[in-house]
C-alpha cells in the first residue's frame, strides 16, 4: 500500500492546503477555519478531521501515541496508530512524555505536556453554538459579532433548572478574551488543561471542514458566573489498579450485583504509576485485594 | 480484575477475518466475478459511481463486491480512492444534446423531433417475479437493429425558441468543486447541483417526493429525460485545443415548472435541472425538482419553510457517507463522556433529594 500513496497516506498538495489552515487557526485562536476536508479511508465520526490533521503534522522523525477516552488500547485508537504505522512508518509510543505528537478523542493526557509536543483533537462539532442555533450562516454572524449571549442564556437557565450548569462535557471555553470554542467532548475535567499549555493544541473537525487551533500558553477561559464558578468534576474515589486519587476515572460494572470498581482512563497514566510501584484496591498484593 | 477494554487488536484482527469470511459466504458456492457484477448489476454500479463521484464500472464492481453488497459502503470504499486521485482539471462543458441515445423521452408532448425512445426501462414491465432466471436458464436475446442517425436536440430548446422558457442562467467559466474546497453558503448553483448529484439517492428522492405534497411546490413536468453515452472534451494546454478524452453514460432530467412573471414580465416556464453519473433516472428526476424547489429566492417565490428549500439544511445532510458515519460514530466508545455525565445527574439528584428532605 505504502508505494500507491504519499508519506502519511494525504499527497502533498493536500497536506500543504491543510497546513495552511493549521498556520490561519494559529494565527486566531479559537476561530474556527474552514478546509477543504478530504475524504479518509475511515468513516466519519471516526476521527476524519484529527487523522488529516495529524497526516499534515507528521514527519518521519515523529514519534506517534493515538488515544481515544484517554485509552492507547482502544480498538479505534489501535485503529488509526496502524494507519499510521502502514502508511506513514512513523514510531509510535504508548507513554505521553516520549510521544511528538499525540491524537486524542474525548481526553487530555494526565501527565503534563511539554513545548515541541503537538496534541490533536478528532471533533465532531466544532460549533460551541451548533445546538443553540443550527445554522452555519447564523453562527458564523454570531461569532464575528462577539454575540454571545444565547450561550450565558442557556448557561444561566441550566442552572435555574437544574441548580448547575448542566453541561458535563465539551464544556465551552473562551479563548483569549474573544473567540467561544467547543474543546471537543473531554470531559470538563480536562479543562483546565487547555489553557496555558505549551504544547500546540490542534482540532480537527473532518465532516463538518473545519480546523481551529491553541497555540502554546493561551488563555483559555470556562464560562462561568461569579456565584456558579466552573468546577472540574470526577468520580469521588480512587483509581483501583494504581490508587490515583487526581486522575478521570472510569467507571466499570463487575457484575450484576451493583459491584463496581474504577480505574485511570487514562491507560499509560495508570501503567506508569503501577510500574512505579503504586498499587489500588484491585491490584494483585494492593491494599485490600 | 478489569480487563473490559484489553485486546483491541486481537479483536480487530479477529473481526477482519470473519468479516472476509462472511463477504465470501459459502465457499461451495461459485465466487461472484468483477465482470459479473459489473455485467448484471449494472444500476447497483451506476449508483456507486454517481454517489461515489468516480466514472469506473470496474472499481465500483470492486467496491459492491468487497462491501458485500452494502452500497453505501461500496460508495465510501470509492470516495477513500477518488479524494487520493489528482485533480487535472475540469473538462470542457459537455454536449448533452449530442448524447448518443439509449433511451430519451418527454412527458410534455407527445411527439418531439428525435422521437420518443423507451429504451431499457422497467417503466411498464409488470413486476412478478420472474422464476425462470431462478433456473439458470439463459435470458433470450433482444433482437437488434441498426441505430437511426436522428437529431435529438433538447426538447426544453424546442419551448425556449418561443421564449415559453426562462433563459438558462450564466455558470461559472470553471466550476466550483465541494470536494476540493470547504462549502460555503450561500452556495451558486452550480455547487448545489455538485452536492445534490453525489447526494444520496433515497434522501433526494425523499426531499422531492415531500415537494410533490406540498412541502414546498415544485409543480413539475419532466420535459425531457435521457440517458446515454456523451463524449467528454478537455482542453490541452500544450495544444492549445480540445480533445476527445472518453465518453461517459449519463442520465439527464430537464423539468418543466410553474410559471414565473407578472404584469410587466410576461409569464415564463421555469427549470429543474438533475444530471447524474450512469443510468439513474430516480435520481435524476429528484435531482431536477429539488434544485428547483432551492430556487425559490432567485425566482422571487416564497419561503414557506418546507425543508426542499432550505439550502443549509439541504446540503448538510445530503451527502450519505458524511450522515453515515456520524450516526455510526455513537457505536464507538463514549465512556468518558458518559462518566461525566453519570457524576453529573448523581450530583444533581442527590441537591434534589437534599431539597426534598430539607422541606419535610
Amino acid at each position: 500500500m505504502t508505494e500507491a500513496y504519499s508519506f502519511a497516506y494525504l499527497d502533498e498538495s493536500t497536506k500543504r492546503m491543510i497546513r495552511r489552515t493549521l498556520l490561519k487557526a494559529l494565527a486566531v485562536p479559537g476561530y474556527q477555519v474552514p478546509f477543504a476536508s478530504r475524504e479518509m479511508p475511515m468513516p466519519y465520526g471516526w476521527g476524519t478531521g484529527g487523522v488529516q490533521v495529524t497526516a499534515a503534522c507528521l514527519v518521519p522523525e515523529d514519534v506517534l501515541k493515538v488515544i481515544d477516552q484517554g485509552a492507547d488500547d482502544t480498538t479505534n485508537a489501535v485503529s488509526i496508530r496502524r494507519f499510521f504505522q502502514r502508511t506513514a512508518g512513523v514510531a509510535v509510543t504508548e507513554h505521553t512524555t516520549e510521544a511528538s505528537l499525540i491524537q486524542t478523542r474525548h481526553r487530555i493526557p494526565e501527565a503534563p505536556l511539554k513545548e515541541g509536543q503537538i496534541l490533536i483533537y478528532q471533533v465532531p462539532i466544532p460549533e460551541p453554538l451548533r445546538f443553540l442555533e443550527p445554522r452555519e450562516s447564523e453562527t458564523r454572524k454570531m461569532h464575528a459579532l462577539e454575540e454571545y449571549g444565547l450561550m450565558h442564556v442557556k448557561l444561566y437557565e441550566d442552572i435555574a433548572r437544574h441548580g448547575a450548569i448542566a453541561t458535563s462535557y465539551g464544556y465551552p471555553v473562551k479563548v483569549e478574551g474573544r473567540y467561544v470554542m467547543d474543546p471537543s467532548p473531554i470531559p470538563k475535567f480536562d479543562n483546565p488543561k487547555l489553557s496555558g499549555n505549551p504544547a500546540i493544541q490542534l482540532f480537527g473537525a473532518g465532516r463538518e471542514s473545519r480546523i481551529h487551533a491553541l497555540p502554546p500558553y493561551t488563555r483559555v477561559v470556562n464560562l462561568d458566573f461569579e456565584d456558579h464558578p466552573f468546577e472540574p468534576t470526577k468520580a469521588d474515589a480512587a483509581c483501583d489498579l494504581c490508587g490515583a486519587t487526581t486522575s478521570y476515572l472510569d467507571e466499570v460494572i463487575m457484575d450484576d450485583a451493583g459491584g463496581r470498581m474504577f480505574c485511570c482512563s487514562d491507560t499509560d497514566f495508570c501503567a506508569t504509576r503501577r510500574a512505579a510501584g503504586h498499587a489500588g484496591r484491585l491490584a494483585p498484593g494492593g491494599e485490600a485485594a | 480484575m478489569y480487563v473490559a477494554t484489553k485486546g483491541g487488536e486481537r479483536a480487530i484482527d479477529a473481526a477482519h477475518g470473519w468479516l472476509a469470511a462472511e463477504r465470501r459466504g459459502d465457499p461451495g458456492v461459485a465466487e461472484l466475478s468483477i465482470a459479473q457484477i459489473r455485467e448484471q448489476m449494472a444500476l447497483a454500479v451506476n449508483r456507486v459511481m454517481a454517489e461515489g463521484s468516480l466514472y469506473d464500472r470496474d472499481l465500483a464492481a470492486l467496491a459492491i463486491k468487497q462491501a458485500r453488497g452494502d452500497l453505501i459502503e461500496a460508495v465510501f470504499l470509492i470516495r477513500a480512492y477518488r479524494t487520493t486521485l489528482p485533480r487535472f482539471g475540469a473538462s470542457m462543458p459537455m454536449e448533452t444534446g449530442a448524447m448518443q441515445i439509449t433511451r430519451r423521452i418527454s412527458a410534455t408532448f407527445k411527439d418531439v423531433p428525435g422521437g420518443q425512445v423507451l429504451g431499457p426501462t422497467f417503466d411498464y414491465t409488470h413486476r412478478l417475479l420472474d422464476f425462470a432466471l431462478m433456473a439458470e436458464g439463459e435470458a433470450p436475446l433482444a433482437p437488434r437493429a441498426p441505430a437511426e442517425e436522428v437529431p435529438a436536440p433538447h426538447v426544453l430548446g424546442l419551448l425556449d425558441r418561443d421564449g415559453l422558457m426562462e433563459p438558462v442562467p450564466e455558470g461559472a467559466a470553471v466550476p466550483p468543486d465541494l470536494t476540493r474546497a470547504p462549502l460555503e453558503l450561500p452556495a451558486s448553483r452550480a455547487l448545489r447541483l455538485q452536492a445534490l448529484a453525489r447526494g444520496d439517492e433515497g434522501f433526494v428522492l425523499g426531499l422531492a417526493y415531500s415537494t410533490q405534497r406540498g412541502y414546498g411546490r415544485t409543480h413539475a413536468f419532466v420535459g425531457e429525460l435521457r440517458i446515454g453515452m456523451v463524449a467528454v472534451e478537455m482542453e490541452i494546454p500544450e495544444l492549445g485545443f480540445a480533445v476527445e478524452i472518453g465518453d461517459v453514460e449519463l442520465t439527464e432530467c430537464e423539468t418543466v415548472n410553474q410559471f414565473i412573471g407578472s404584469k410587466t414580465e410576461p409569464a415564463q416556464f421555469t427549470r429543474g435541472y438533475g444530471l447524474v453519473l450512469g443510468q439513474s433516472e430516480r435520481k435524476a428526476i429528484s435531482m431536477s425538482l429539488v434544485d428547483r424547489a432551492l430556487r425559490w429566492e432567485e425566482l422571487g417565490e416564497e419561503n414557506t419553510g418546507a425543508p426542499a428549500q432550505d439550502e443549509e439544511f439541504v446540503l448538510a445532510h445530503c451527502d450519505n457517507i458524511q450522515a453515515t458515519g456520524f450516526l455510526e460514530h455513537i457505536k464507538l466508545p463514549h465512556y468518558v463522556d458518559f462518566q461525566s455525565e453519570l457524576e453529573l445527574i448523581r450530583k444533581l439528584r442527590r441537591g434534589a433529594t437534599a431539597m426534598n428532605e430539607a422541606e419535610e
